[in-house]
């Protein structure tokens, strides 16, 4: 539990800095793993024709879906599974992580067979302290998600709580 | 009968979902989600240890609200934004009701829109995944 912890000005140099972009393709397979990872029992997830009898042009990708990464070994976070080149990291030597909050906005469908080009970056920092965690930095990650047309089909925010 | 907007009336609430995930849940969702946090399945991880516990992810709740609000839409419309805040920890097997409630209903640039507070409550009662969907519907 940190004490005192303060945004260096190195820190805040991180700000705004974009990843490098990072293509994936959205499958049925990744579809199905993700459907049944939250439990679901819709077969609109699971079954490509009742996607088609309900309107879509594939699987569509579940509600939240977004974050399902490719892995490559030596190019991904083995633990989670992510680019390592993702988002502009800090140097804050706070071991604790826990998520803080996560925002989608979406512009369309995303449905299996769609190719996403991923880039996020580093949107603000924060310092916040709760009474069990101490001192807390709060770091916001902005990821925007672009098909194969070249549309933005998807914004994510997401906060990092490191204590 | 496919859900419209006509039908929907602010105050309404969405058939409640209830969720008791144990460890292989979490376990088929990190392979599915692809976060292999150990905290999330690994008792001896030192943070789990630290906590007395692994947790639910809080992506796996997330995910819940969306499945929550994909059964009440039926793919009849369709979720233009979904969020949530992380207000407390969940542990497996440990029961928690995801719930929500329309609170507001208007159209904007010819799409019918409805917004919807969500919740998700644990055993001791607590709301710790407070979110909010705005959904189109399609008629």
């Amino acid at each position: 539990m940190a004490e005192e912890f303060e945004i260096t000005a190195k820190m805040k140099e991180q700000i705004g800095k974009k990843s490098p972009p990072w293509t994936f393709e959205l499958t049925t397979t990744s579809v199905r793993g993700f459907a049944r990872g939250v439990g679901y029992t819709d077969p609109v997830y699971f079954d490509v024709e009742a996607a088609k009898a309900a309107g879509y042009r594939n699987l569509p990708a579940p509600p939240t879906y977004l974050g399902t990464p490719v892995f490559i070994p030596g190019k991904s976070s083995d633990t989670f599974s992510g680019p390592i080149e993702g988002a502009p990291r800090v140097e804050h030597g706070l071991e604790g992580l826990l998520d803080g909050g996560t925002e989608t906005e979406y512009f369309g469908d995303l449905c299996a067979g769609d190719t996403l080009t991923v880039v996020s970056k580093l949107a603000g920092l924060d310092v916040r302290e709760s009474r069990s965690l101490g001192k807390m930095l709060i770091s916001t990650t902005e990821t925007t998600y672009t098909n194969q047309d070249g549309k933005v089909i998807a914004i994510q925010r997401g906060q990092a709580i490191f204590y | 009968m496919a859900l419209t907007w006509d039908s929907i009336q602010e105050g309404d609430a969405l058939p409640e979902l209830r969720k008791k995930p144990g460890v292989t849940q979490l376990v088929k969702y990190a392979a599915g989600g692809g976060d292999f946090n150990p905290l999330h399945h690994d008792y001896a991880f030192p943070q789990a240890k630290a906590l007395g516990s692994i947790i639910v992810h809080g992506r796996f709740k997330y995910a819940s609200l969306g499945e929550l609000v994909s059964n009440w839409l039926g793919h009849a419309g369709r979720i233009r934004k979904l969020s949530c805040q992380y207000r407390g920890m969940d542990f497996p097997d440990k029961e928690f009701v995801l719930g929500g409630t329309v609170k507001r209903k208007w159209e904007e640039n010819g799409e019918k829109l409805v917004e919807i507070e969500l919740r998700a409550i644990n055993e001791e009662g607590k709301d710790t995944t407070p979110g909010q969907a705005i959904v189109a519907l399609l008629a």
